[in-house]
């Protein structure tokens, strides 16, 4: 165990110099799918909730696809399915673009993490208060001014509590790029078990760290849900 | 012919998957009830290895549950069988799976359960024991059919989470449906390029259809269980 813990701890946090592994790429893997899936997810929801069909419509079918189907056979599609099709193949970028396991994780988790959280955005968009709308374009303003600064400020507040439930699911997902042989903490595990034999350390390592990186995300969205949502906080008595 | 000769490979994959996410989610929703109970338990030495269990399964992703889980029971297994001399059990994977996919989403449930009990006004339990009612007569009665109101939206989205979550049984050696999908592409990958592609697409189509169909019959229970509310008015 000692040995294990002695040959693997650096490959499990940072890994080895020039070849990054373990929770630096578990971390970048989040934070990468997160990032770009929020900032699709926001034009996205905002089309998701509109009157014209053809926009919403369209943004329905695309959330109802990546929730309905499991992330490990979106990963599969995008890592070895898309890859055998001709047309791939010969397009010289598309080709190097699929031939790299990271860019297709990072594919398919964020356009996994961008269909939830679209849900997310345009519920709360949609259960935004009829009053402040009201207020909004009777100061005149354009539909683009009032989801600036009145629509969309309000909505991701209130979706936070939503959010973060969503980027704590991204965390425990973005295991499955061990599979496409990235590197991360469970790809590391793996390694580490069959080596030594001794699953139990080997995995028991791995689900300290993930539960670590867990509680921190919690704990900050819990200091950012007191500093954005003081607003709604209930009067304590 | 049908997907290159590998329809039965597909239709049995998918039964297998059925029922994995059946079986799981019989054993999550049992282990979530009794979670539950235990976690609003008065009694401490109940209620904190209770809030442990929840908090540690729903902090770790499924995945190296599964694998920590599996690998290390069937580990312990061996060196057991080492010692006594004696040949090496090999655990089966379909159960071993229903076991930890029902173990790991017990939590989920149980913090679903806990939440829809709290929502059931006290007074009606009250009324209940007023009546003399006994404890397992109240749960039957009272408790129970109103408490499924509230947990109905948390268990469809939890059944949901499970019936996905099977794809990753395929990782620890059952032949489930994305298992089926791998064979059958590896299998034909001689014959033409696209095939993975078209076997995988397949298999998404049909976890499709299988979430499409329980947010159907989910609909049917919300229906049934929310009898005797009036509908919100806006």
């Amino acid at each position: 165990m000692i040995d294990l813990i002695r040959e693997y701890w650096q490959q499990y946090l940072w890994g080895t110099p020039g070849h990054l592994s373990g929770l630096v790429i578990t971390l970048w893997l989040t934070a990468a799918s997160v990032g770009l899936g929020f900032l699709l997810a926001v034009p996205l929801s905002i089309a998701r909730v509109s009157k014209e069909w053809w926009l919403s419509h369209p943004v329905w079918f695309f959330t109802y696809l990546f929730r309905g189907t499991p992330l490990y056979v979106q990963l599969l599609l995008f890592y070895s399915g898309v890859y055998s099709l001709d047309v791939v193949r010969a397009t010289p970028a598309l080709n190097s673009f699929f031939r790299d396991a990271f860019n297709c994780t990072i594919l398919a988790f964020t356009l996994n993490t961008c269909a939830y959280t679209t849900e997310i955005f345009a519920g709360a968009i949609k259960a935004t208060a009829h009053g402040e709308i009201e207020a909004g374009r009777s100061f005149g303003m354009s539909n683009l001014t009032l989801y600036r600064r009145i629509i969309l400020p309000s909505a991701l507040r209130r979706a936070l509590p939503a959010y973060s439930n969503e980027v704590i699911l991204m965390l425990h997902a973005t295991t499955l790029a061990s599979t496409a042989t990235v590197p991360d903490i469970l790809k590391i595990a793996r390694n580490a078990s069959s080596d030594y034999y001794l699953p139990f350390v080997a995995y028991g390592i791995a689900a300290m760290l993930y539960l670590t990186i867990s509680f921190a995300l919690i704990g900050l969205f819990r200091k950012a849900e007191r500093r954005w949502l003081a607003y709604l906080r209930r009067e304590t008595k | 012919m049908f997907l290159e000769g590998y329809g039965r490979q597909f239709w049995e994959g998918t039964t297998e998957t059925i029922e994995l996410a059946l079986l799981s989610l019989c054993l999550a929703f049992t282990i979530g009830l009794i979670g539950a109970a235990a976690k609003l338990s008065s009694n401490r030495w109940v209620s904190i290895p209770a809030a442990v269990y929840t908090t540690l399964i729903r902090g770790v992703p499924d995945l190296v549950l599964m694998l920590l889980l599996f690998y290390s029971f069937q580990d312990g297994l061996n060196r057991i069988t080492d010692a006594l001399n004696q040949a090496q059990i090999n655990i089966d994977p379909f159960s071993a799976g229903v076991c930890v996919l029902g173990f790991i989403y017990g939590a989920y449930f149980t913090e679903t359960f806990r939440g829809a009990v709290l929502a059931v006004p006290k007074g009606q339990l009250d009324a209940a024991n007023a009546f003399g009612l006994t404890s397992w007569q109240v749960f039957r009665r009272i408790l129970f059919p109103q408490m499924m109101r509230f947990a109905l939206p948390g268990i469809s989205n939890n059944w949901q989470v499970i019936l996905k979550a099977t794809a990753l049984v395929s990782i620890i050696g059952l032949h489930e449906l994305v298992s089926a999908a791998q064979d059958a592409s590896t299998g034909t990958s001689s014959k033409g390029a696209y095939h993975a592609f078209i076997f995988l697409a397949v298999a998404a189509l049909i976890y499709l259809v299988l979430t499409t169909v329980s947010n159907v019959v989910f609909a049917i229970l919300e229906k049934r269980y929310s009898i005797g509310t009036p509908p919100s008015e806006l």
